[in-house]
């Protein structure tokens, strides 16, 4: 612990530093489009659509065709691996068609998640082996930056020390070897909105466990300025009785952050979880209203909360395309004036109630 | 770690960070006064004044009667437990004396280093047994905050991993304390000048010192709103060969505490080491310019540093009382300025020299 043997050059330093500030742009935040091919099995299912890997190429195609409207609202792409090497229907490469919009790369590197023995039900993330090599690929492939999904649930007897532990310091591993390819690790330790908890709990156990990610960061040597973080917003359980507001979800969520998260992290990325497009936009404004000090970017990381509406509108048929693309860019718009702390909500209003909702009784 | 159990009530959570917001209200510091009776006869020794409990009072008297205006300079001033019970001329108890000027009464609670057996010359505190009775004592004699202060040093093999976790673990468990029983825990880990180490290896071994700290006061369960840090600046080591500006410092210093103190703490208030009275005012104007995010407040709890003037011009001689406490309100002054950043010298190109050096080539 005495001596310091320097991980990273002045010069990596400020590209990852630079890199990282792109993405959380004022307005900006980033469009999570890397669901794996199981995951968009789901989403196309939902509508209909074969899960052939010319249907996941043309539905992404509709995301990358927006126009340059969407260049002030995502600062950020983050790619499945398998997209990383598609083309649209030109032939252009879609890490050229997003670059060429002044978007960063990203590229979702971890392997899944795998039990851990011993435990109630509890994971880690796989994804570790050989990552060195593939983040120097990915980086001449266009990426810049990268994202590593760990999870955690909250029940009577969980999250345990071992999986706090456990999920910190693979996060904490992966951040280091990004870093040393010049790829910001995007580090998320997401805790699941499943379960009956309220609020409280989940404030607690998320402060527990970024505590325990920080000091991992720490004693791995990262470089904070050339991070990011992916967390859950602090919500009650999907199954808890009591119902909160925007502003309880932001004051516990920002109060959180503030007692776990150093300054020196540029920005934090939310998840959207179960949330649905109108809900996390609208939790992501009350957090940029929250009246505490917030030294760092509080912005989106939007997989479903994005493209509910655009999956919706396209349903697998080409004369939907342009309208699909308008859904997308429209959320897009939507969640860029929510991390600006300026959106004004659906038509109900939320602007004016809600103020006086930040004088809770809960004790944060 | 999956269930909370509240260690403290709204109320006492309110009542805590109140006290610590008064401590560090805008353009206010700390008056280290706590010396012990070992420390006090260093001090008297210099101005060749003996050592005696009267001697030891009447200094303090003629700090504590100067006039009610330093109140806007002083936010709090730590007693040693002597002190507390002592009283000015007129019989009135000195904590009485500084809480009519509207200042926040402090106790130093640690009983002093304890060596760690098997390290290289390396301690711990102690001063926990029967800590909490000690603290409800206090509370009712009128102190508000306590102070604790953890050492480590920076030689070729220390600070080593037992002494950067045994002391962060006590400094968590004097914090839990003091909290339960009311008191603002300031949490003091200062890592010692000596040596001859440059700013690269204090900032590196203060950024792990203090991550340290602040995941075994989440261990804890410590309410960080209901806290103050006392760390020492990062400055290179008495017998560094290199000197460095007081712009170096202070974003060798700001960066470190960027990387490790969450915004929630209120409150950084600095040691002055062994600095002089205008180096230790100078760096902490420095510190408030730096041009990094500082979502705490960033002052001083000097001893000597503010004391030092006000000892030479007393000599012990109690016609020199007005010399005493012109030296001393001067100095209280100028920190205060220093502590909104405030405090520039005149006669140096300031502007122009002090942008160029933020630019320095060493890496943070």
């Amino acid at each position: 612990m005495t001596h310091q043997y320097p991980a990273l050059s002045a010069e990596q330093k400020k590209e990852l530093s630079d890199i990282a500030l792109r993405i959380v742009a004022p307005g900006k935040g980033i469009l999570a489009a890397d669901e794996s091919v199981g995951s968009m099995a789901k989403r196309l299912n939902q509508i209909g659509v074969e899960n052939t890997e010319e249907n996941r190429r043309l539905y992404r195609q509709i995301l990358f065709s927006a126009d340059n409207r969407v260049k002030k609202c995502i600062g950020g792409v983050i790619f499945f691996h398998e997209t990383m090497y598609q083309q649209g229907d030109d032939g252009t490469p879609f890490v050229s068609m997003i670059k060429d919009k002044g978007i960063v790369v990203g590229i979702k590197v971890d392997k899944g998640v795998v039990p851990l023995a011993g435990t109630d039900g509890e994971t880690t993330t796989q994804g570790l082996d050989g990552l060195s090599e593939r983040c120097a690929q990915y980086k001449k492939d266009g990426a810049d930056f990268a994202k590593w999904r760990c999870v955690l649930k909250i029940s009577e007897n969980t999250p345990s020390a071992l999986a706090i532990m456990e999920n910190a310091n693979v996060l904490a591993r992966y951040a280091s070897i990004c870093q040393q390819n010049g790829i910001v690790p995007i580090v998320e330790p997401e805790i699941l909105p499943d379960g009956d908890h309220d609020l409280k709990r989940c404030q607690y156990v998320t402060e527990k466990v970024l505590a325990a990610v920080y000091k991992a960061l720490s004693d791995h040597h990262i470089y904070l300025e050339g991070t990011l973080l992916k967390p859950n917003m602090v919500t009650p359980g999907h199954a808890c009785p009591t119902k909160y507001s925007a502003e309880e979800i932001a004051m516990a969520t920002v109060t959180a952050l503030r007692r776990t998260v150093p300054p020196a992290v540029p920005g934090v990325t939310f998840l959207s979880g179960g949330q649905s497009e109108e809900e996390a936009s609208i939790n992501l404004n009350a957090i940029n209203n929250c009246p505490l000090a917030r030294p760092w970017a509080l912005t989106f990381s939007y997989g479903r909360a994005l493209q509910a509406s655009a999956l919706n509108a396209w349903r697998g048929q080409r004369e939907n395309e342009s309208c699909a693309t308008d859904a997308f860019m429209k959320r897009a718009e939507v969640n860029s004036l929510a991390a600006l702390g300026k959106y004004e909500g659906n038509g109900d209003d939320s602007g004016a109630t809600g103020q006086s909702l930040y004088v809770a009784n809960h004790a944060y | 770690m999956t269930h909370q159990f509240p260690a403290l009530t709204p109320e006492q959570k309110k009542a805590l960070s109140g006290i610590a917001q008064r401590i560090v209200a805008p353009g206010k510091g700390i008056l280290a006064a706590d010396e012990s009776v070992g420390t006090m006869g260093s001090r008297l020794q210099r101005i060749k004044v003996e050592n005696t409990e009267e001697n030891r009072r009447a200094f303090r008297e003629i700090l504590f009667s100067s006039d009610a205006s330093i109140n806007q300079s002083i936010g709090g001033v730590i007693f040693f437990h002597e002190t507390l019970y002592q009283k000015d001329s007129s019989g009135k108890p000195f904590p009485d004396v500084i809480k009519d000027k509207g200042i926040v009464v402090g106790i130093k609670l640690d009983k002093g280093t304890a060596p760690l057996a098997g390290t290289n010359g390396e301690t711990t505190i102690q001063g926990l047994d029967g800590l909490a009775e000690c603290c409800a004592q206090y509370k009712k004699d009128g102190a508000d905050f306590g102070k604790w202060r953890a050492v480590l040093k920076i030689t070729d093999t220390t600070p080593s991993t037992l002494a950067i976790q045994e002391n962060a673990n006590t400094l968590a468990r004097y914090a839990s304390i003091c909290q339960q029983h009311g008191l603002v825990p300031i949490v003091e880990p200062e890592i010692l000048p000596d040596g001859d180490h440059d700013l690269q290896r204090c900032q590196y071994v203060t950024e792990k010192v203090l991550a340290a700290v602040y995941k075994a006061l989440n261990d804890h369960h410590v309410y960080l709103e209901g806290t103050l840090l006392k760390p020492n600046m990062v400055t290179a080591g008495h017998f560094c060969p290199k000197k460095y500006t007081p712009q170096e410092v202070a974003m060798a210093t700001v960066t470190a505490l960027h990387r490790t103190v969450p915004a929630a703490v209120p409150g950084i208030c600095f040691l002055s080491g062994g600095q002089s009275e205008e180096e230790a005012s100078l760096n902490l104007s420095a510190i408030n310019q730096c041009p990094l995010p500082k979502p705490w407040k960033l002052t001083f709890s000097y001893g000597r540093a503010l004391q030092a003037s006000a000892l030479a011009a007393w000599s012990g001689k109690p016609e020199n009382k007005k010399a005493t406490q012109e030296a001393f309100c001067k100095r209280a002054q100028i920190n205060g300025l220093a502590s909104k950043g405030q405090y520039i010298v005149s006669g140096k190109s300031d502007a122009a020299a002090k942008q160029s050096l933020f630019t320095a080539s060493y890496t943070y």
